[in-house]
């Protein structure tokens, strides 16, 4: 524990956007009335989609699954509200699929909604004692069965992350609180309003990956988090380091590097490193699935920017749409410019604000005109900020002007495919080069070839 | 010149292309990558015609930029940073140094602007470079040159420098050195050590001669090594811009500090200057100190203003590190050895080849490793 007091815990280079926490961080988390529909989308995780398992007209209670996991890397999709199914259609999601979805019209009674809906998801008790009676076996099932994924964004199924591996024994279980996204605090407002189910979560998650220790790391801008972390990890042996503020804090890679000093190897996993690292939400989600058997059918979400009316932290049904969401947070300030699924570094622009939210959104952010201008492009001077902000320590100018040139080769040598597109460079050019733009038509290149 | 093949490839091609940049290669269906260019352009002026709700441009990420940073805020931070050095350039020369700035600076913007409509770009006169390079040649010019200097110099540095090598960011060589060579070689007389004394002058320091060709004169007779103070102060002769160590470092530091120059490349001129100087000091090379070769002629205005071009510098931080320690070094030995007594010149345009190849060597080692090769 002598570590937990080095508060300047981080990885090198990185850039400091805005953080723009304050919009919603003090905005307790709320639970949506439940909506007169939602469409269920049978793929909301990295891995094949789900095939359904219901018919359309069919009555479903919350929590029922409605899509099977059909390889090991899946993971199922269950109603989040009692209703009726509709025929399945096909949605076009943020990130740019087109998937499947199942619609459910919601029943005129609710079997669960309102506080007991909190209280379902994250209230009651959580204990910390007797966890190692669960097999850990039996853990990873209950993710997989509840259809748990990572909740920071990339949405990996949990149960593949929480199976123990017999070649690379995981020494380390890495909790993300960092949520170095700027303006999301949905994992801000559950680590302060509920600190003990994670606290369970990850006792679960180390019993069932049997790492040695457990690490909470969160950004040192978050000290109310870090405090009501700490008080309900008192005597279970889970330390919670505070991090560095700086972006991109909560990647895997760099909070693997940032925690325990070692390097994932490039296109790898944490795993190869004897690490595994799971986000804050999703060891809450894991708790749940465990302790009360229940499916992954809610998350938090933070509508937030300055272009919403009234931010907020919303626990809401998987499947609602963005439009309702908004519409809920007051509707959109007249200069809104861009909606953002995710926070504005990495987040998809919604194309359709119609579109279903998914277990992997951690929140909605408007930006308006003055937030998303960018000055124009000049040519690339070559000043090298975009090097002292990668992270990994790439050469993006040469990268994205060898990809603009169409010449994949040149950029490969630049190790073109190591780029995660965190967005640090195009953050930091002076030159507002499109950056991490241009390195995604570099990888098609290289994969068209 | 020394160009390997990826800069040739991957930048001097670049820029120009636009329209049609990545059609051609990602393979036949460009749906994929279409979406990057045709956004780059409407993007500045028509601002979402319709409302917010789908009017939302699909954008791609991050949707954030630093607007602390921009090109010309670089460029105009130079020319801040460049003011104390301007200031005592008046102070020293009075009425010569605006006369040779301003005619540098008059030039610089009408060649730039005939320049580019001749090439059919856009006058790139916004981003303040050509400023920048006028006044930095204006600033590396005797007070004595005659105005045809200025104006061939400028020329040359705008022309040849910098548009002929397809503008802004493309160029090899430090336009105002450029500029600066070619009529150092063209108009030796004017330009030479002898170009900076006259006695007649009501301006106290031009009766002598410079420090450093003083110093080149009297090598081994140990008899008129420069004093210390005035070289720090700036009350010397020499090139306009370049006796005051003092307001190149107030100015320097103020770059490094804003992050508008890269520190790397300062530290390593000076770094080298102080190892060379004083090894050359230790085996009795040299007369001059440490202190005289970091505050005489051009060293420090070099380290701030002219080496930190981004353009002709190297990109990763050890690559900039081992640039400047090559102007360091090549100013250091090329006083001692060379006959010119002056040569942060030579030193910036010769480690200004070696830039392609000092990003070769520097490319930096990815964390996580190199990406592994699928087999
Ligand atoms: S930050 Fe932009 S201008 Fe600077 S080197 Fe990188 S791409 Fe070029
Ligand atoms: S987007 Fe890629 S190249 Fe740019 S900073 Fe992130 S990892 Fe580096």
């Amino acid at each position: 524990m002598s570590t937990a007091t080095t508060s300047e815990a981080t990885f090198a280079r990185g850039i400091h956007p805005p953080e723009e926490k304050h919009l919603a961080e003090g905005m307790p988390i709320e639970i949506l009335p439940t909506p007169a529909s939602v469409m269920i989308p049978l793929l909301q995780h990295l891995g094949a989609p789900c095939e359904a398992c219901v018919e359309a007209k069919q009555e479903v209670a919350i929590g029922d699954k409605v899509g099977e996991a059909t390889s090991f890397i899946s993971s199922p999709v269950h109603a989040s509200i009692d209703g009726k199914t509709k025929k399945a259609t096909v949605a076009t999601l943020p990130n740019g699929r087109h998937v499947k979805v199942i619609p459910i019209k919601a029943a005129a009674e609710q079997s669960i909604s309102g506080q007991d809906l909190f209280d379902d998801v994250f209230g009651g008790e959580w204990p910390r004692d007797g966890l190692d009676a669960y097999e850990p076996d039996a853990i990873s099932k209950a993710a997989l069965e509840a259809g748990v994924v990572g909740l920071g964004g990339a949405a990996f199924p949990s149960h593949v992350k929480l199976a123990r591996n017999e070649e690379t024994p995981i020494e380390y279980l890495l909790i993300n609180g960092c949520e170095c996204e700027p303006y999301l605090t949905a994992d801000y407002r559950l680590m302060v309003e509920v600190p003990e189910a994670i606290i369970t979560g990850t006792l679960l998650a180390k019993h069932a990956t049997g790492a040695k220790e457990a690490i909470i790391g969160i950004e040192n801008n978050k000290p109310k988090a870090i405090a009501a972390l700490r008080k309900a990890a008192e005597g279970t042996g889970v330390e919670v380091r505070s991090l560095k503020t700086k972006y991109p804090q909560g990647a895997e890679r760099q909070l693997t590097t940032a925690m325990i000093g070692r390097e994932v190897p490039t296109l790898g996993l944490p795993l190869q490193v004897g690490a595994v690292v799971q986000n804050v939400g999703t060891v809450a989600a894991i708790a749940r699935a465990v302790l009360r058997g229940k499916a992954l059918t809610h998350r938090v979400i933070t509508v937030t920017g300055a272009g919403i009316r009234e931010p907020k932290n919303l626990l809401v049904p998987i499947g609602v749409s963005y439009q309702e969401l908004i519409d809920y947070c007051g509707g959109m300030t007249e200069d809104a410019a861009r909606v953002i699924s995710g926070g504005p570094m990495m987040g998809f622009t919604v194309g359709h604000l119609s579109a279903p939210v998914t277990k992997g959104t951690s929140g909605i952010t408007v930006l308006t005109h003055e937030d998303v201008k960018k000055s124009e492009e000049t040519a690339c001077i070559r000043c090298g900020r975009c090097v002292d902000a990668c992270p990994l320590n790439l050469v993006p100018t040469k990268i994205a002007l060898a990809s603009r040139a169409g010449n994949a080769e040149v950029a490969e040598t630049y190790y073109l495919q190591a780029c995660v597109e965190c967005g640090c460079c195009a953050y930091a050019c002076p030159a507002s080069i499109p950056l991490v733009q241009l390195v995604r038509i570099g990888k098609i290149m290289l994969s068209n070839k | 010149m020394a160009e390997p093949e990826d800069r040739n490839n991957s930048e001097d091609v670049t820029e120009e292309p636009k329209a049609v940049p990545e059609e051609p290669k990602v393979v036949p269906e460009e749906p994929t990558a279409a979406p990057e260019e045709p956004k780059a352009k409407p993007k500045k002026e028509p601002v979402e015609p319709e409302g917010p709700v789908v009017g939302n441009i699909v954008a791609p990420s991050p949707h954030l930029s630093d607007t602390s940073l921009t090109t010309k805020g670089m460029m105009i931070d130079v020319l801040i940073g460049l003011a104390p050095v301007m200031v005592m350039s008046i102070v020293v020369f009075g009425w010569y140094a605006v006369i040779q700035v301003g005619l540098c600076l008059v030039t610089a913007l009408i060649t730039e602007s005939i320049f580019t409509r001749m090439t059919g770009k856009p006058v790139p006169i916004g981003d303040f470079s050509a400023v920048i390079t006028a006044v930095i040649l204006g600033l590396s010019l005797p007070w004595s040159a005659p105005w045809y200097v200025a104006v061939i110099g400028t020329t040359v540095a705008i022309g040849i420098g910098k548009v002929v090598f397809g503008g802004l960011g493309q160029n090899i060589f430090n336009p105002a050195m450029v500029g600066r060579a070619f009529v150092m070689l063209s108009f030796a007389r004017v330009m030479g050590s002898g170009a900076y004394v006259r006695a007649s002058e009501t301006i106290d320091v031009v009766t002598r001669a410079t420090p450093m060709a003083a110093a080149k004169e009297a090598a081994g007779t140990m008899a008129d090594l420069p004093s210390l103070w005035p070289l720090f102060l700036g009350t010397t002769n020499g090139s306009i811009g370049e006796t005051s160590a003092l307001a190149c470092l107030v100015g320097g530091l103020y770059l490094c500090w804003r992050r508008s120059a890269s520190w790397e490349i300062p530290a390593g001129v000076i770094g080298a200057t102080i190892l060379f100087a004083g090894f050359a000091n230790l085996i009795n090379l040299t007369d001059l100190s440490i202190p005289h070769h970091l505050f005489g002629g051009a060293l420090l205005l070099g380290a701030f203003f002219i080496a930190t071009d981004p353009v002709t510098s190297p990109l990763s931080p050890k690559g900039k590190f081992l640039f400047g320690a090559g102007i360091g070094a090549l100013v250091v030995l090329g006083r001692i050895f060379s006959g010119y007594p002056e040569w942060v010149m030579f030193a910036v345009l010769l480690m200004n080849c070696a830039v392609p190849l000092i990003n070769q060597w520097t490319i930096p080692r990815p964390v996580g490793g190199p990406v592994p090769q699928k087999d």
